[in-house]
Order: C-alpha cells, then structure tokens, then sequence
C-alpha cells in the first residue's frame, strides 16, 4: 500500500512538472508583455528594460523555467518590483501580490463551495438511485428519470439567475450569496453559500441519480444479492450492505472525477453568484494577461485532478478487496 | 400417515413479461420428508429452480405470480408475510446456489457471511459468531479454518467457495436444505466431494435435502426419490431405484439414453433427447411432451395432442403418460 502510494505521488509530481512546463512556454507564445504590466502605466523605455531585466525576461526560456521552479523552493526578488517568498509560484503585477498569496486568499471560497455542493448532490443523488432502482419501472422511478434528464440539461447561469432574482431579490428566502470564513461565522458560510450550493448541485445530483439507479439496478440482480436474501438477511440490509457496497465502485469513481474539477473552480458558478473564488480568479487572469496568475491556477486545477485520482484509486482498494494490493 | 415436512401443492407460478406470460411452473406437487433427498431433474428451463425458489419466497413479487400451496413443518409459505420469510430463510430452510463465485459477495469475508447468518437468526455476538463459522468451516473440511476464515472468497478454490457456501447454508442447522445444481460448475473430482459432504451431513443433521440438477449420475448416487420434470410440470416421480430402474415417461428414457456410458464403445455417438424444450410462454397443447416424443400416436391418433396426461397413480412410482404399463415395458425393456 505504502509503494503504491510512493510511486502514484511521484507519478504525479512528475505530471505537474510536465504541465507546469507545457503552460510555461504555452504562455510565452502569448503576445502579452509582463514587463510592461510590472513597469505600470506610464513606462519609458529605460525602466522597460530594466524590468525586463528584473524580471528575468532577458535570460533564455530554459532559464527561465527553471528560475520559475527555484522560486517554488527558494522564493523570487524582482529587484525593486517586489519580493515572493517561497513557496513563490511568480509574483502578480496586476495584483501587485505574489500569486501564492492570492490562490490562499481564493482557495478556501472555491472548496468551501465544492464540498458543500457535493455533499448535497452526493448525498440527495445516491439517495434518488436507489430508490429509483428499487422502484423500477414504478412511477417514483419514472419522475426521478425524468427529473434527472431535465437536471442535467439545465445550465448554471439559467437556473442560478432565476433563483438569484426570485430567491434573493424578490422575495428573500435565502441570504445574498457571498463568502465569509467558516472559522469567523459557521453560519454566515452557511447562509451565504446556501444558494450556490442547491444550484450546483442540482446539476451535478442528475448524474449521480441516473449512475446509481443503473448500477443498483445491475447489482440488485446479482447472484449474491440473491444469496443475501437467501440467508434471510432483512430487506435494508441486502439493499444496503449488499447491493450498494457494489454501487459504490461507480459512485467514486465519478465523485473523484467530479470532485477534482470543482477544486479547479466553477468558473460559471462563481461567476454568477460574484463568489472570488479560484474560477474567478483565472476568468480575470485571462482577461488580464496575469500569466503568472493563470499559470497557478491551472496547476491547482490539475494537482486537484491527480490528488483526486489517487484517492479514488485508495477507496476502491478499501471498498473491494478483489483490488487491495498485497 | 405424518405429514410430510415439506409439501408442496398445485403449485403454479407465472411470470407477467412484456410478451405474455410465462407458466413457468404449472401444477406441481411433491413432498419431502425430513433425512431424505429428492432430486428433481430436468432441462434448463423446465422449472427446477423456479420452484424452489418459490420455496423460499425468493421471486420478485412485481412480476412472479404464485398460486398453490407450500407447507414447511405445518406452515403455510405461500402469502406468508415478508418477516415471517425472512426468518424462515437461511435459519429453517436454506439454500445453495449452482455458482459459488458469483453467489458469495465479494466484499465481505468468508467468516463474516457465514457468520451474519448466525448472528441474523439467532442473536449471537461478533465473536460467537465468528467462533461458530470456524466450526462450520471446519465441518465442511476446510483446511486451516482459522485464518481461512478471514479470507475473501476469491481467495478460495472453487470447491472450497462451494464448501464455504454449503457452510452458510447450514450454519442454522436447516431443516430443509435446497441445493440449486450444487456441483453444475465444479470440476469432476470436487463434485464427488461436495455430494460425499452433502450425504455425511446429512447423516448428522437429519436435513430434508432437495437437490435439483440435470446430471442422473448425480441423482443415482445422492437421491432417495426423484421428480422429473418437463416445462413446468412432473412428468414422472418415484424412488430413485424406480426411476432409474424402470423409467416410464419417455422424456425419462430420453433422459437416461443420453447419458454417455464408459461401458460404450468410445465412438458410440451421443444420443440426445430430440428437439428443443418448448417455449413457456406457448406450451404445447395437450402432452407438453408430444413433438419430441417418438410414440405421440400410441395411445390413439389425437389423445397425446389434446389432453393434457396428469401423474398417476397418486402415490408411490407415477408418470403423466397414456402409454399402457404393458406397452411402456415393452418398448422400454
């Protein structure tokens, strides 16, 4: 299990490296100049190149690269532009911060939506699949079908405006969407991601419903399931700790998946509700030419999507011992 | 004369699918009584385990339609409430299936299915039950019972998955035990085994067995009465000795004509009974039997194909065929 784990970390490290260069020179083919966003508005040539001298956009690209990684371990002075202490991931001159600073300061928006978002449509999906499966062909099975389907085809900016402005503005149900840390006001958070979370999870609880539903429908068939009932095991425990145990293989499977792009940043939630969170933060990146900015959350994103995979690959050793590693 | 310990009577179940309905099971009495073994025997299809699955109340109540009736000890089965099922179930009369990989979940431990029956029927603790899994680990002759109890059935063999099975079947001492092809999907050598284990526990324990296959050979050595069956119906029942000695439906000889003997010359081609079983949802008319039947105008130009035979006599050696006695003897001599 511990060389299993070794090897996975390394084999992702490896990955982030391989992005982080790709997204490097990527970015360099950009026709944006970092040195004049660092110089500021009113540049003359001499203080141009004397950023591009601090900046290090004089060296090679190799050179560059790698002074980049070294920034990681050792942090960056910018000469007089500003200073990065480790870990320094490049220093934003439109932010006028190290971009470390900033994805810490964004981070805990875009989790605290993603986990509880996902709680929601984990919990209320998985919930819908089940008795979906064990109702099939009933109408409890047909309305969470076709409930899933109309889930599924609506789109954030669609039902989040909508309840945005009956919700919120016009009759007051639900707080204003906005950020407050958990550690000042557990309630705040709570009251103020209340609406974004129902909304992303309306979206996402349709897969979970339909991928539960097919999967339990399958596993309820199963010689073993049968064999459970032979044994005169009670109906909840043959659909719970027999039926489901099998479900949950696919269930994971598409949390893990789900789950690591959330971290990355919901982009189009974020943007509806005005949450400063890591989607936010790299839409802006983009419009603003933050290279350093948007570099750094791709690599979050992606480090998201690599943890993520391996904890899923963790759980199916846990959840089926046909898998456990020896 | 008791009461059997389990009777089974008229006994229909009917499937309601999408292209009609399917009679699955159509009349179908017998009785087994405690420490003895019926075999039913017949093809695929021709209703062996639907009925005793009905047995144990296993049908999905959404599509399965059962009519008749089952008593087990002066219990009536059919109706039963799902409590009532659920506590009969693995504890009274248990079951064993033809695939052990498949039937066992692959997610628990041996120990712990064999022991969440135990704990399920008679409120043992953890440790009680695991203690009494060993036990039964080790009746079942599993070597090493103490640490393979902790194992997941893939890692056991084939034969040993089928002795961890026949363990969680038994671990409530049942006094029924039904056995669905227990042996259809294990290797030559660990068949003899799991009937041999079959028999010695039955010797201990008294258990009515009732073991369904299509294999004779299996019937000879382990059954006391046999029940043949054809698209849903008993076409012919009696000792085994009876059956096999002095068959009387002609699905029967076919049955037995088909057996490859080692006493036969090698090249001596494999006689299979002719034709296909008929579709359940569309019984033939009259003897189910009749389109693969060699003697259908025997009995007189018509009768074979309009009246449906029913078993006689009642009791001891019967079979559903209008051939008289003489000319059953004679054409099978």
């Amino acid at each position: 299990m511990l060389r299993f784990l070794t090897r996975r970390t390394l084999g992702g490290i490896l990955t982030l490296l391989i992005i982080s260069a790709v997204t490097f020179f990527l970015f360099f083919a950009v026709p944006a100049d970092p040195a004049r966003l660092a110089c500021g508005k009113v540049c003359p040539p001499e203080l141009l190149e004397q950023a591009r001298h601090n900046l290090g956009l004089d060296q090679p690209l190799f050179a560059q690269f790698t002074a980049w990684l070294t920034g990681i371990f050792a942090g960056r002075d910018y000469g007089g532009l500003g200073y990065c202490p480790a870990p320094c991931l490049g220093y934003s001159f439109v932010n006028r911060a190290p971009v470390f600073e900033t994805i810490l300061d964004r981070l805990p928006v875009t989790v605290s939506l993603t986990i509880g978002a996902a709680a929601v449509f984990l919990a209320f999906g998985v919930a819908t699949g089940i008795v979906a499966a064990l109702r099939r062909g009933r109408p409890t099975d047909k309305i969470a079908s076709v409930s899933s389907l109309v889930g599924a085809s609506l789109q954030i900016y669609f039902v989040g405006t909508l309840a945005l402005y009956f919700l919120v503005y016009k009759n007051q149900i639900l707080a204003r969407p906005r950020y407050l840390p958990f550690t000042e006001d557990p309630l705040g958070w709570a009251a103020g991601l209340t609406l974004p979370w129902m909304v992303l999870a309306i979206i996402f609880t349709a897969n979970y419903t339909r991928m539960t539903r097919s999967t339990m429908v399958e596993q309820l068939g199963e010689d073993y399931v049968r064999t459970a009932r032979a044994k005169g095991m009670p109906g909840h425990s043959v659909v719970l700790r027999f039926a489901l145990r099998g479900t949950l293989i696919t269930i994971v499977t598409i949390f893990g998946v789900d789950l690591g792009a959330l971290i990355g940043g919901a982009i189009i939630t974020e943007t509806t509700f005005g949450l400063q969170g890591l989607g936010r933060l790299s839409l802006n990146a983009v419009t603003d030419s933050d290279l350093p900015v948007l570099m750094a959350t791709v690599l979050v994103a992606a480090a998201a999507i690599i943890v993520f995979n391996i904890v899923v690959d963790l759980l199916y050793a846990f959840i089926d011992p046909r898998v456990r590693l020896n | 004369m008791s009461t059997p310990f389990l009777s089974v009577r008229d006994l229909i179940v009917d499937f309601h699918t999408e292209d009609g309905v399917v009679h699955a099971v159509d009349g179908l009495s017998f009785d087994v009584d405690k420490g003895t073994t019926l075999g039913i025997v017949g093809e695929s299809g021709s209703g062996k385990s639907v009925t005793n699955l009905a047995v144990l109340g296993l049908h999905d109540p959404e599509t399965a339609r059962i009519s008749g009736g089952i008593t087990l000890d002066g219990e009536e089965l059919i109706g039963a409430s799902r409590s009532t099922m659920e506590r009969i179930r693995g504890n009274k009369a248990a079951m064993i299936f033809q695939d052990p990989l498949t039937s066992l979940s692959p997610y628990h431990t041996v120990g712990r299915q064999i022991g969440e029956v135990f704990r399920r029927h008679t409120g043992a603790s953890r440790a009680a039950a695991r203690d009494r899994a060993i036990e039964m680990l080790t009746r079942v002759g599993i070597p090493q019972p103490k640490t393979r109890v902790d194992d997941y059935p893939h890692q056991f063999s084939g034969g040993m998955r089928q002795r961890a099975m026949i363990a969680m079947a038994l671990v409530c001492d049942p006094d029924l035990l039904i056995a669905d092809e227990p042996t259809t999907a294990l290797d030559v050598t660990v068949q003899a085994q799991i009937l041999d284990l079959l028999r010695d526990l039955q010797e201990q324990t008294g258990t009515a067995i009732i073991l369904i296959t299509h294999d004779l050979g299996v019937v000879a050595a382990t059954a006391h009465d046999v029940l043949v069956m054809y698209a849903g119906r008993a076409v012919e029942r009696g000792t085994v000795r009876e059956i096999l000695g002095e068959p009387r439906h002609p699905y029967t000889w076919g049955l037995l004509a088909s057996m490859p003997r080692l006493s036969a010359p090698v090249d001596l081609p494999l006689r299979p009974v002719r034709g296909t079983p008929p579709s359940l949802l569309n019984v033939p008319p009259g003897c189910p039997f009749h389109p693969r039947c060699d003697y259908p105008d025997l009995a007189g130009p018509e009768l074979c194909r309009t009246v449906r035979p029913e078993l006689s006599p009642h009791r001891g050696h019967g079979d559903a065929c209008y051939l008289t006695l003489a000319q059953k003897r004679e054409i099978h001599r």
